[in-house]
């Protein structure tokens, strides 16, 4: 290591202000803080700071994500695998199955991944700033929301217009609105409807004649089509990180307990969801609505959406009773929009993305209730 | 009973290097300074020049708005140098101290006679009206200002604080007095701030003239603008005046004797300080003196006037600030840390429950200065709210102080904050913003509109 730190120490001074390669000081100072922790001394306010930094927060929510990732892989497999009749027990053939699905998914993360930090880079070092982690949980968010047989030029474009529209036109992490891998998301889902919908799409390269409808589809009929088991453990079709619930309760339990998700709006995400499902449930007009509230959680990406997207802080409310309201509005929003229009199936999506939107409205009112007593006191 | 003040909201940053109560000595100051940047926002002129012989007690210096209030010398000796910085703003005036202190009689302190401006006058002449301060701003108090009510704080809970039950022992009846005269000096009552469990003192526990609460909770509960917030908080347009308990006791001694003695116990803390303890010496004591030098042998340490959370670097031939009570001295960081994010090399304390620290509570901590990270854009991770314990939204009053919006500034709380309280969030924020300066900033811009 000391090697190392000797030659990043040595080279520094040709990338700062005046010197040879100034150009290229945003990708120096990217990649040099990444192996160590910059030499920087407080110079004002407190002198001691935590340990805390914006690197290690992201880190953490990606360690968080590894287990859904790494689910997904094995089931993107075992789809395959499923459709064409061979291994269809889980636990057979897991190897080819991991194999199988990482020569799927990979390739996915690496364009994602590629398309966007490549964007950054080159945004912060034109406009000199330096290069924020934010990325770091999008680029891999992305992957884990899309369709196993997106073709990879879909998932650069998506990755290229979310980085650029939701992000980089605000400012960049921090300033954004919308969580930038639903809108890469959503950008798929309204421009290429046929590669982001329907039955055709959620298991790779499965034989024309096996059926490959998501939970979500099956349950206009009233019956998810899976058995409870496969659906909590993720043994079913559908977005590659979205399916193992079991594997997104780990990566949710790790988040709470090192205090790096809000707890808050992942529990009132899911209470919300099964509000709308038991007011559902009570009216029962249709076969959907007579569907046991719980399945909500196990379908589609309401569990994923809770804990990884609608916590996402910059786009989240920002105060603690905020946090609430806003939690409870995407998960009734979310199951409102599965059960009203079978069309976009996947409502959480669209509930985050309009709750990413409501959530500067509903700080406001929770600040100006501060303001009031302020006010009432004086 | 007094009422007891629950904080929930907080956070105690244990640090290596807990002055030693057994350990108290009286080291004589050699040269001691008065810092005049300590008073915000008062421009103040020399009364002395470089060789005058002065006594303690004598006017060193005169508030140009305020002409009444003056700053005294706290020792007898000769003047010995007078700092200034750019625009040739003052920034030390430095007395060589005599070995026989001779001080200025002002006669005694009649506190029943007395009326409210022949006592104001008297601690005006002298030289302790800077002691007073007040909220909003934390500058003096202003010489005709009618506050609501004056605070005391008896207990400090930043980092390796020293134990006021500590620093006022041996001057119980000098304390008193001090609150006595506090009492006097507006219409307006005392509020004497104790922690629920851990103070020990009779002299704050039994204080007389004043009206007591009890708080507990991590740190900031020390901290008098947060005490404020829960007793009365401080709304537009009014004062709150807050001395400092050792402060008291230089009023008290006033009261008593009819002259200035600015005698206080300083401790001597940090993981650099070799043997850290109190001394017993005077306000604005040289730290060459306060130490004897006696640091580690480590070539980058940090002194700190005051704690490491919002005290002042100063270099080892200064001195210690007008309003200072404790030293500190702890090592620079300048050192690249191998996956410094990832990996701590060695543990620090942190409220994120993601490090060991957030899960061991009682640890100890050998910190440094290094800043663990970059600084970046707001991400509102909700660490502020865990170390606020106030009702106030801190990155909402932080973002109206950074688009200059006076109004918002107002009506989200500005008026009763004040750097010190937000030390912690500074301390844990993920993105390295520096919330203290921004705070600074935005009651500067306060200050500008209200009362310059």
């Amino acid at each position: 290591m000391k090697f190392l730190k000797d030659r990043i120490i040595e080279w520094r001074p040709q990338f700062e202000k005046g010197g040879k390669y100034e150009r290229f000081h945003t990708v120096f100072d990217g990649f040099s803080t990444f192996l160590f922790t910059p030499d920087t001394v407080t110079t004002q306010g407190s002198h001691i700071r935590g340990g805390m930094d914006l690197k290690r927060t992201m880190f953490f929510v990606i360690l968080a994500m590894l287990p859904a990732f790494i689910f997904g892989m094995f089931n993107v497999g075992h789809q395959h695998y499923l459709s064409t009749g061979e291994f269809t027990a889980a636990g057979d053939g897991i190897l080819e199955k991991f194999i199988f699905g990482a020569l799927k998914v990979i390739p996915i993360v690496v364009v994602a991944y590629g398309v966007g930090l490549g964007i950054e880079f080159f945004i912060a070092s034109r406009k000199g700033h330096s290069i924020n982690e934010g990325y770091l949980v999008s680029g891999l968010l992305i992957p884990l929301v899309m369709p196993p047989d997106i073709p990879l030029w879909m998932v650069g474009l998506a990755s290229a217009f979310a980085v650029i529209f939701a992000k980089e036109v605000f400012g960049g992490t921090g300033m954004n609105v919308l969580n930038v891998a639903l809108t890469a998301r959503v950008f798929l889902f309204f421009a290429y409807p046929t590669y982001m919908s329907g039955d055709m799409v959620w298991i790779a390269e499965k034989p024309d004649t096996y059926s490959g409808a998501t939970a979500l589809a099956n349950s206009i009929q009233g019956n998810p089509g899976f058995c409870t088991t496969d659906m909590f453990l993720g043994l079913i079709p559908g977005s590659i990180g979205e399916t193992s619930k079991l594997a997104i309760l780990i990566g949710a339990a790790f988040l709470i307990f090192t205090g790096i998700g809000s707890a808050s709006v992942m529990f009132s995400v899911l209470l919300g969801a099964g509000i709308m499902g038991l007011i559902f449930n009570a009216i029962a007009l249709n076969e959907f609505m007579r569907l046991p509230f719980w399945n909500h959680y196990l379908m589609g990406g309401l569990m994923f959406g809770a804990v990884f997207m609608a916590t996402d802080p910059v786009t989240a409310a920002q105060t603690e009773r905020g946090k609430w309201i806003y939690g409870l509005l995407i998960g009734m929003m979310a199951v409102m929009i599965r059960v009203f229009n079978p069309a976009y199936p996947e409502g959480i999506m669209l509930a985050i993305l309009f709750g990413n939107v409501m959530a500067p409205l509903i700080d406001h009112f929770v600040v100006q209730s501060n303001i009031k007593k302020r006010l009432a006191r004086a | 009973m007094a009422l007891t003040i629950k904080l929930r909201k907080g956070f105690d940053i244990k640090l290596k290097g807990q002055a030693d109560q057994g350990k108290c000595v009286a080291v004589h100051a050699q040269t001691v300074s008065i810092n005049p940047p300590a008073f915000r926002y008062s421009k103040f002129k020399l009364l002395v020049e470089v060789g005058s012989e002065v006594q303690v007690g004598t006017p060193l210096l005169y508030d140009k708005k305020h002409p009444s209030i003056v700053v005294s010398s706290p020792v007898s000796g000769e003047v010995v140098a007078v700092h200034r910085g750019d625009r040739r703003v003052l920034q030390e005036v430095v007395i060589l101290a005599d070995q026989q202190q001779k001080h200025i009689e002002f006669g005694p302190i009649k506190l029943d006679s007395m009326d409210v401006s022949q006592l104001r006058s008297a601690v005006q002449q002298a030289g302790l009206w800077p002691l007073i301060r007040r909220r909003p701003f934390d500058c003096i108090a202003l010489p005709d200002e009618n506050p609501f009510a004056i605070f005391v704080s008896g207990f400090d809970s930043a980092p390796l604080a020293p134990s006021i039950d500590f620093l006022i022992e041996g001057n119980e009846q000098a304390f008193q007095a001090g609150l006595h005269l506090l009492s006097r000096l507006s219409q307006a009552p005392v509020h004497l701030g104790i922690h629920a469990t851990q103070t020990r003192s009779t002299a704050l526990l039994k204080a007389q003239n004043v009206q007591i609460y009890r708080f507990e909770g991590a740190h900031p509960a020390g901290n008098v603008g947060i005490q404020m917030h829960h007793i009365r908080p401080v709304n537009k347009g009014e004062a709150a005046w807050y001395v400092h308990p050792s402060d008291v006791v230089i009023l008290g001694r006033f009261a008593l004797n009819g002259r200035c003695d600015f005698r206080k116990r300083i401790a001597l803390t940090g993981s650099e300080i070799k043997e850290p303890r109190y001394v017993d010496s005077i306000l604005g004591a040289s730290i060459q003196s306060i130490t004897g030098g006696e640091f580690t042998d480590r070539n980058d340490v940090r002194i700190i006037s005051g704690n490491v959370l919002t005290g002042s670097k100063v270099p080892p031939d200064g001195h210690l600030g007008f309003y200072e009570h404790q030293l500190t001295a702890i090592p620079e960081g300048n050192d690249l840390e191998f996956l410094g994010w990832l990996l701590p090399s060695y543990p620090r304390p942190d409220i994120s429950r993601s490090f060991l620290s957030g899960w061991l509570k009682n640890r100890v901590y050998q910190v440094n200065t290094n800043t663990h990270g970059e600084e970046r854009a707001f991400v509102a991770t909700g660490q502020y709210e865990q170390v606020l314990p106030m009702e106030i939204h801190p990155t909402y009053l932080l973002k109206s102080i950074m688009y200059q919006d006076i109004e918002e500034m107002e009506q989200l709380g500005i008026y009763e904050v004040s750097e010190e309280d937000f030390a912690l969030c500074e301390f844990v924020c993920t993105s390295k913003i520096p919330v203290q300066k921004i705070i600074r900033e935005g009651l500067d811009l306060m200050y500008e509109d209200s009362m310059a």
